[in-house]
């Protein structure tokens, strides 16, 4: 081999190493900068208290809150539908199927949708479609569920988490032995049978990872909730669905660009990305462990 | 010894309700992914339609429009006053940049019509007493912001891509993918964040450009959220070629980089492209980065180190503010509607890039 050939090798090797090592070292930037400028903020009272001072001084608790409820809210509607739509996928319907086909490339289009386009949805359907329209029938026109609130910003974030759902619950469901499911049938269990005591028993940790990876999505996107329901301060925590709320990213949002206080208030702003990056860390940690011993249950 | 026979009748399915009810329950809650795609359609259309069909209407109040479009018993004008307590923005702060903002007139203005020329224009001031929806400014910086970003951000993932597939060690690859993975796991507010806060001073200390915030540090920024994404499909790709490929190349003489240049990444080139698609994808779509890192100054210019406006952002700063039903709000909806139909074209372009093609090659039907 000439030795033209060698150095060109050398480069091609060495620019490739560069890049992933790159990559490495400003995920690592990223999280040591947050960690340290927000690790003096990050005490008890800061998780527990509710922001003082116009917001300048206190805690998050409000925000911590809020985004807890919002993925609750929306876990219980994309979990069962992602979870029904995997089934469909894998138990009820073949690859070939033209019908199947076009739901897997919607699924893959939701993923991909901008998560803005999620918010313009949740306002033109949620809050005036529906919303709208509960209120000129149930409440004679009183504005009640026509404007942003905790619901409708939590079935927006649904519609964005469900992709993260259906994929993981649909790779759950393939990793269920075919020949338990064989058995049953051949026992004579009907197909709804089958799935309710093999199937979903089956997959229930794929269903726990789907939820859990949902959950750390959700948690973190602010864009669908930008005027679905986030609020920049309330002084009380949401009681009912109509409320609005307050959230964690959006608190980062707006406490990094519209504060009166920008430069003053930064160690809150640290503090805040860093329970945010934290608690998605620890979802998507979590998930990771549990897919590990789904695919080790699978091989043995 | 009584032997069965098997009929017609004894073989058929016996009908059982429940059986016939849960097949068709789920079949709906299938369907249901499709319908919200046809639905995200029609609804962010819907809201744009009134732009292009006040045109043939007499004028008439905006009160009238808003009861019109959507049945909603009036008083708009509360609902909004409400929204602004609630939301709290300041008009004029930072983020605003250099937009003029009156709300005395816009709440007292008459009701305006968009034309297609109007929103070819080059000046996006939609809240000023003579409000101009130019649209140009705003698809630049978005365009600007994308090339910026997905100069940086192809070129590193895919040499990252084909470092972990072909030249690491097992036990470093083990650790390379996770840990781009967990990228991907940032929320973008973080990633804006971090480009507010640290990377857009540094960068101006590095380079000494003047303004804090412009399409550069968005760009970079960017790159950030569309490096996982490339990586992981340019990855998935890269795996996916046959082992039998290297394998003969290697056999023929080639070196490990010769055949991961010059035999695997070629082969994978779809994959490649599917993935650097989707990049754009993201990068067109996402909003909170170029809300707090691109400046947001609706600006017509080359340069990289000015400020841009994007449309995703556009949409993101104004929407909490307009009344509903407006001129404004329109535009708005028109601009969603931009965006959306260009990401489902672009996925399903990567789609067939994936599907269509990679998969055939590595078949071995295409060449």
């Amino acid at each position: 081999m000439s030795r033209r050939n060698n150095i060109t090798g050398a480069v091609v090797v060495g620019a490739s190493a560069f890049s992933a090592i790159a990559i490495i070292a400003i995920i690592i930037v990223i999280l040591v900068v947050i960690v340290i400028g927000g690790k003096d903020r990050m005490t008890w009272e800061f998780i527990t208290a509710f922001p003082e001072n116009g917001m300048t001084e206190g805690g998050i608790f409000p925000a911590i809150y809020g985004t807890a409820l919002m993925v609750i809210i929306m876990s219980v509607a994309a979990v069962p539908f992602g979870t029904i739509t995997a089934l469909y996928l894998t138990e009820y319907t073949s690859e070939k199927s033209i019908f199947a086909q076009t739901i897997r490339f919607a699924v893959r289009t939701l993923a991909t949708v901008p998560s803005i386009i999620f918010g313009l949805f949740g306002l033109g359907f949620f809050i005036k479609f529906v919303g709208g329209e509960m209120d000129s029938v149930f409440l004679g026109g009183q504005l009640k569920w026509g404007q942003p609130n905790i619901l409708w910003a939590s079935l927006t974030m649904s519609l964005l988490t469900l992709p993260v759902v259906i994929v993981s619950v649909e790779e759950a469901i393939r990793t269920v032995p075919r020949e338990l499911l064989e058995a049953s049938l051949a026992l004579g269990a009907t197909k709804w049978q089958t799935i309710r005591k093999v199937v979903i028993p089956g997959s229930i940790s794929g269903i726990l990872t789907g939820t859990i990876l949902a959950i750390s999505r959700g948690a973190g996107e602010v864009a669908p909730i930008l005027f679905t329901g986030a609020a920049y301060y309330l002084a009380t925590l949401p009681t009912s669905l109509s409320d609005q709320f307050m959230n964690l990213g959006y608190h980062i949002y707006i406490m990094s660009t519209q504060s009166a206080d920008v430069d003053g208030t930064m160690p809150i702003q640290f503090a805040t990305t860093l329970v945010l990056l934290l608690l998605t860390f620890l979802l998507n940690f979590i998930a990771i462990l549990i897919r590990a011993r789904i695919r080790r249950k699978a091989i043995v | 010894m009584k032997s069965y026979t098997f009929t017609k009748e004894s073989l058929r399915k016996k009908f059982r309700l429940s059986e016939f009810l849960s097949e068709k329950i789920i079949t709906g809650f299938a369907l249901l992914s499709i319908t919200i795609i046809i639905l995200i359609f029609v609804f962010v259309f819907r809201e744009t339609i009134p732009l292009f069909t006040s045109k043939e209407r007499p004028t008439g109040s905006r009160e009238e429009l808003v009861q019109e479009q959507y049945g909603v018993v009036p008083e708009p004008r509360p609902d909004q006053l409400q929204r602004q307590e609630v939301y709290g923005i300041e008009p004029d702060s930072a983020l605003m940049g250099n937009r003029e903002y009156s709300t005395e007139e816009h709440a007292a203005g008459q009701e305006r019509r968009v034309t297609v020329k109007g929103l070819l224009g080059d000046e996006w001031y939609p809240v000023s007493s003579n409000p101009r929806y130019g649209l140009i400014p705003l698809m630049v910086g978005t365009i600007k912001i994308t090339l910026i970003a997905m100069l940086f951000a192809a070129p590193i993932a895919i040499l990252a891509a084909l470092f972990s597939s072909a030249f690491a060690p097992t036990w470093l690859r083990e650790w390379i993918k996770p840990a781009i993975e967990l990228l991907a796991g940032f929320p973008s507010v973080v990633i804006g964040f971090f480009a507010l806060m640290v990377m857009a001073t540094v960068l101006q200390e590095l380079f000494g450009y003047e303004t804090r915030l412009n399409a550069f540090v968005g760009g970079i920024a960017m790159a950030l959220a569309a490096i996982p994404i490339i990586y992981t499909i340019t990855e998935d790709a890269l795996t996916a070629i046959p082992g039998t490929y290297k394998e003969a190349s290697l056999a023929l003489g080639a070196s490990k980089w010769q055949t991961a240049l010059f035999v695997t990444l070629p082969a994978a080139t779809p994959g490649v492209f599917a993935a650097i698609l989707l990049g754009i994808g993201r990068v067109f779509g996402e909003t909170m980065i170029a809300l707090m890192a691109t400046g947001n100054a609706g600006l017509i210019s080359a340069n990289p180190f000015e400020s841009v406006r994007t449309l995703a952002a556009t949409i993101g700063a104004e929407m909490a503010e307009v009344v509903f039903g407006d001129t404004h709000y329109g535009v708005l909806f028109l601009i969603g509607s931009l965006l959306f139909v260009f990401t489902f074209s672009l996925n399903a372009l990567a789609e067939f890039y994936i599907k269509g093609r990679l998969m055939k090659r590595i078949q071995g039907k295409i060449a």
